[in-house]
């Protein structure tokens, strides 16, 4: 087993990527490209297109929705999911509130990297279930 | 303080002077150029420089097709490289870039202390501290333009013990050779596309899938100069392009064994090779600035940057060149900046000295005012020929600012994050945009009462953006901020 980089060892321990081999945790690292956000930057923009596929490895961040703070996200967390899924613009801004390191996609590449990967579809899936289930108590 | 001398320590050095900021250059080289002073291997640059366009030459508009001179004030600098070029290629070879980058920094009297290394970095409550071969030199500011020249080799057992891109032999002795190159990038296929005519078996290989420019539709993937292994390996010949991870190089008697394993079925594929080659990329030589706290990402160690190329970690330092794309912008579609290439990073080093000097040395740089009847048709032009716009897509903007007493102001170029996210008085920005797949288009960001929205016009198949259906569209959009600016008196 060839010396794995830091990355591949951090998203290794990611629910998400439970169900992959060490070679494919490597395509994965290759395939998505790291990103770094200083405090108090915004990552996702409301309304802005052409946004992307983030999974966080180090730090937190905001989700804002009209200037509002309404949750936070942590290392493993992902998001911008909704916003490639749909094709739409993010409704939510994602702004970091430490300095930041992320994993990012490309929208365009989130279908073809899922299909490829059902078991990373699956795992996306349930965290979508659960945002589901979170926001349905929320509202009742 | 800039410490470099290729061709974003020229740009920025030149900007800053013509702004009236002093300032020191130290370079280690011995002469201008930075990395051209010896590469790419094969000695002709991936950048083009076309020598007939219809456009003036000592036009602003000439620099959309003229991806390698720097950018000058004055019309009698412009456009230096045409006249270097032999007429053989519209890629500039190596020496015709040194030489363009040396005319540069002569005609426009850049002045550098050469032979001048760069040791270490400290910080002394306001000032920063560069300790170098000839002494100590403070400065509150000091800008990093040092490029990413530094070779890198991921943690591979065996693979440290193989030439680098950098250490590329004379062609001549890869004659007949099973040549494995590590990694599948441009460099890769640089090397690879020399030694077609000379190697008896050519293996490139790394565990993401080949990506090329003229699929992309952007400067991500491998460039159309080395497609032609690509269609080697298409058509079967002597080109295998693997899409596994590396797992081990070891030698074995005059040669080596790679160990392959496939990324997706786990299949391990042990191949024999009489030479290695890690094409695996560059890291920028920062030195100790880490440890002064400058944050790092990537591959190739980028220095985490703020949109006006600031690190994201320690206020005062700063970085030009191809340094630049650690400042990645909004990245829109997974698109980069051209802010790692000449064409992009020469627009950021013009921007940044005037931030420098507005925010630094209290130069207060005139803003040229524009009419309301004048300011759709101005934007539009700028949209059609405006090169930094051209360039630098979704990453630099031209800013008209809408006062309500003051009237519209032409703000310049300023990167498009810092006019999206820092908020300010009503005012649009417009820029060139790309989604890798069809013309690029333009985009407005409209600011009105602190609020940022966007909005997408639809390309124009000549490219031309001046028509009158732009100008009705354009017009609607900037309405609600326009019919409140002062009439024309």
């Amino acid at each position: 087993m060839a010396v794995r980089d830091d990355n591949v060892n951090t998203i290794a321990a990611f629910s998400l990527f439970a169900d992959l081999t060490g070679p494919q945790l490597e395509e994965v690292a290759h395939r998505f490209e790291e990103a770094f956000f200083g405090d108090g930057e915004r990552i996702l923009r409301q309304g802005v297109s052409g946004s992307g596929f983030y999974i966080i490895l180090e730090g937190t961040a905001a989700i804002r929705v009209n200037g509002v703070d309404r949750s936070t996200l942590k290392a493993g967390d992902y998001f911008g999911e909704i916003s490639c899924l749909l094709g739409e613009v993010p409704i939510a801004d994602i702004v970091a509130a430490t300095p930041l390191r992320c994993l990012v996609l490309p929208g365009g590449q989130l279908e073809g990297f899922l299909t490829a990967h059902p078991k990373v579809m699956y795992r996306l899936l349930q965290g979508e279930a659960r945002k589901l289930k979170n926001t349905t108590k929320w509202l009742s | 303080m800039l410490v470099g001398s290729g061709p974003g320590g020229l740009q920025l050095s030149y900007s800053l002077s013509r702004l009236g900021i002093d300032h020191a250059v130290l370079s280690d080289d011995p002469a201008p150029g930075g990395m051209f002073r010896r590469w790419p291997v094969f000695q002709r640059m991936l950048s083009w420089t076309k020598p007939f366009t219809g456009v003036p030459r000592t036009s602003r508009a000439y620099e959309r097709y003229d991806w390698n001179s720097l950018i000058p004030d004055e019309d009698a600098h412009r456009a230096i490289m045409p006249p270097l070029m032999d007429g053989t290629s519209y890629f500039p070879s190596r020496p015709e870039m040194q030489k363009g980058l040396e005319t540069f920094a002569e005609r426009t009297g850049i002045r550098i202390r050469y032979g001048c290394h760069w040791e270490s970095t400290r910080q002394d409550k306001q000032e920063f501290i560069l300790g170098t071969s000839d002494g100590d030199y403070r400065a509150p500011v000091v800008v990093f333009a040092v490029g990413v020249a530094h070779p890198y080799r991921p943690p591979i057992p065996g693979l440290d013990q193989v030439p680098h891109y950098g250490d590329f032999r004379p062609v001549e002795s890869y004659k007949d050779h099973r040549v494995f190159i590590v990694g599948k990038q441009n460099s890769g296929f640089e090397i690879a596309t020399g030694l077609l005519p000379w190697a008896r078996q050519l293996v490139l290989a790394s565990p993401g899938a080949t990506k090329l420019s003229v699929n992309t539709r952007t400067l991500v993937g491998v460039r159309a100069r080395y497609v032609q292994p690509y269609e080697d390996a298409a058509l079967a010949g002597g080109v295998i392009i693997l899409d596994t991870t590396i797992e081990e190089v070891r030698q074995e008697g005059a040669g080596f064994i790679v160990r392959t394993r496939n990324a997706t079925d786990g299949r391990e594929l042990p191949m024999a090779a009489d030479d290695v080659i890690a094409a695996t990329g560059f890291v920028s030589p920062l030195r100790d600035l880490p440890a002064l706290g400058v944050a790092t990402f990537g591959q190739s160690h980028l220095p985490a940057q703020t949109p006006f190329w600031e690190s994201a970690t320690v206020p005062g330092l700063f970085f030009a060149g191809t340094l630049n794309q650690g400042s990645p912008g909004l990245k829109k579609h997974g698109i980069p900046s051209n802010s790692g290439a000449v064409q992009g990073y020469r627009y950021n080093a013009r921007v940044l000295a005037r931030h420098l000097a507005e925010t630094r040395f209290d130069v207060r740089i005139p803003r040229p005012q524009l009419q309301p009847a004048e300011t759709v048709r101005f934007l539009l032009n700028e949209l059609s020929h405006g090169p930094e716009l051209w360039h630098q897509r979704s990453y630099l903007a031209r800013v008209v600012h809408v006062d309500g007493d003051r009237g519209i102001s032409d703000e310049g170029i300023l990167p498009l994050s810092y006019f999206i996210d820092a908020g300010g008085p009503d005012a649009v920005a417009v820029a060139l945009e790309s989604n890798g797949q069809g013309d690029p288009y333009p985009a407005v960001y409209l600011r009105k009462n602190g609020v940022v929205s966007e909005r997408l016009l639809a390309p124009h198949p000549l490219l031309d953006f001046t028509g009158t259906q732009y100008q009705r569209e354009l017009g609607g959009i900037l309405d609600p901020v326009l019919s409140a600016s002062p009439s024309p008196a």
